[in-house]
């Protein structure tokens, strides 16, 4: 039989609990972030104030696990100092590692603090093994996390050629994946991920019911609208439905997430050292189910490589909590390219 | 099978199925006064604010605020507001509340046993919400950090592999 290194599971936490609900089911780390715009998902009410950071690092440690801190947002003019501070409280508390995508705080991190270690954002858009060795070379990143716009092959072709450790996506929400540059939600809104750290932020979203359907409103502009029995996606405009020619239909992205579970061999054997799940907007629950399944598969691959295969009973679970109820193999499966 | 999986979790079979109760209920349902799910409702929100469960700052944005939760299945609903540090029940529907759930009662259920997160529900359009979506954030995710203390493997939801 063959043996296989199996990546870690790097699960998302939203809050205290979701963070104790991924390590009781098998997350090997969990990524939390501060409840500001430091992070790519700053929802009201949602992240971790000190005390809970530090209670959830002490839960993780004292259980062999890790957490990482997500400070994947861009620091914005004259406002340095917030993301600076949110790099040295991550040091002081003692986090596995900080998330980082902006080069300057890449930069600002590897001087102040030559121990901690630093993973390149997904935000940070690194697509190629040129920009994962700069990064290496310039600020000596320890790991990688690629976009999802590439395919299996071509985020094999980054392993071969890279030192370090490349992280994957392995199950979430999907956006049209332009990752660290997606400005579509400034256009109906003036804010995006990289301003203000959340995509379509609550304020301006409008859920109208009528009788026998929904619509989706963002700051005013119809994006969506829903029959009874549809399901339902986010508010974004990424997989709002457009009339383009004459006819309706989901012109950029249809609501859905990324599942690998089908390549998930692909993805051990090519040497990818880590699988991200996405998700830390989302509940305790959510969190538990999605771990166990993926804890479940890659347990499955540790004990038997050879004759992996997916249980219809991880797909259902993981199909309910997808978006849009649907779930995809994303840019990974692109045999024409 | 992990063996990081908490014993709770092994043992763990108990989950609530979607179900959806006859029309019956809520036809009668919708003719019984309603002023008692407010009145229980606010008095257990009430309590969890004494006990601290809920984070005081996000309480604070709460304030002045109204709220409706229609339980479709069984025709009750619950009308309440937030002033002054409590949970008030109001005796008659507001016309348009800040903040609205709508769902059936095994939504309502699976929600509160954190069987199922609310996005999930959403997707599958078996729960609604309308009104002030910011504050549907703060009181999902008020809700999803509470810590509530250990209830032993037969309320938390869900199966093991």
């Amino acid at each position: 039989m063959q043996q296989q290194k199996i990546p870690e599971l790097v699960c998302p936490a939203g809050s205290l609990p979701a963070l104790k609900a991924a390590i009781d089911s098998g997350a090997d780390t969990v990524y939390i972030g501060y409840k500001n715009d430091t992070n790519a998902r700053n929802f009201a009410g949602l992240n971790f104030d000190r005390k809970a950071m530090m209670e959830g690092i002490n839960y993780a440690h004292a259980r062999g696990k890790h957490v990482l801190m997500a400070i994947n947002t861009f620091p914005q003019p004259g406002r340095e100092a917030d993301w600076h501070a949110a790099v040295d409280g991550a040091a002081d508390l003692g986090v596995d590692a900080v998330i980082l995508a902006d080069i300057g705080l890449l930069d600002y991190a590897s001087r102040r603090h030559p121990d901690l270690r630093l993973h390149l954002s997904v935000q940070g858009s690194a697509t190629s093994y040129e920009a994962v060795n700069f990064a290496q070379r310039e600020f000596g990143i320890r790991r990688a996390v690629l976009p999802r716009v590439l395919t299996l092959a071509q985020v094999e072709q980054v392993i071969k050629n890279t030192s370090i450790e490349i992280e994957v996506f392995g199950f979430g929400s999907l956006c049209v994946m332009n990752e660290g540059r997606c400005w579509l939600s400034s256009y109906a809104t003036g804010e995006s991920p990289n301003t203000v750290g959340a995509c379509s932020p609550a304020k301006y979203v409008k859920w109208e019911k009528a009788p026998g359907q929904m619509s989706t409103r963002l700051n005013g502009i119809l994006i969506d609208r829903y029959g009874d029995n549809e399901a339902a996606g986010y508010p974004t405009l990424c997989k709002g439905r457009f009339e383009v020619n004459g006819a309706t239909y989901y012109a950029l992205e249809e609501p859905t997430s990324l599942n690998v579970l089908e390549i998930l061999p692909e993805i051990v054997k090519i040497g990818a050292s880590a699988i991200k799940v996405e998700g830390r907007q989302r509940s305790p629950a959510y969190v538990t189910q999605v771990t166990r399944t993926l804890r479940a598969a890659l347990d499955e691959l540790a004990r038997d490589f050879d004759h992996f295969k997916v249980k219809p009973a991880w797909q259902t679970e993981l199909g309910k909590v997808s978006e849009g109820v649907q779930a995809t193999l994303g840019a990974y499966n692109r045999p024409w390219r | 099978m992990s063996e990081s999986l908490s014993p709770s979790l092994l043992v763990t079979n108990f989950s609530i199925p979607s179900f959806r109760l006859p029309a019956l209920v809520s036809r009668i349902g919708r003719r019984l006064p309603q002023w008692p799910h407010a009145v229980a409702l606010t008095a257990a929100l009430n309590a969890a604010t004494r006990m601290k469960v809920l984070p005081a700052d996000s309480l604070e944005l709460l304030e002045g605020r109204t709220f409706l939760i229609e339980v479709l299945d069984t025709g009750g609903v619950a009308c309440f507001a937030y002033r002054g540090g409590y949970f008030r029940p109001l005796f008659s529907a507001p016309d348009a509340p800040d903040l609205a759930f709508r769902a059936n009662l095994s939504a309502f259920l699976q929600l509160a046993v954190r069987q199922e997160d609310p996005d999930t529900l959403f997707f599958n359009r078996a729960l609604s919400i309308e009104g002030d979506t910011e504050l549907g954030l703060i009181v999902k995710n008020m809700l999803d950090a509470i810590e509530w203390p250990a209830l032993g493997p037969f309320i938390r939801g869900g199966r093991s592999y």
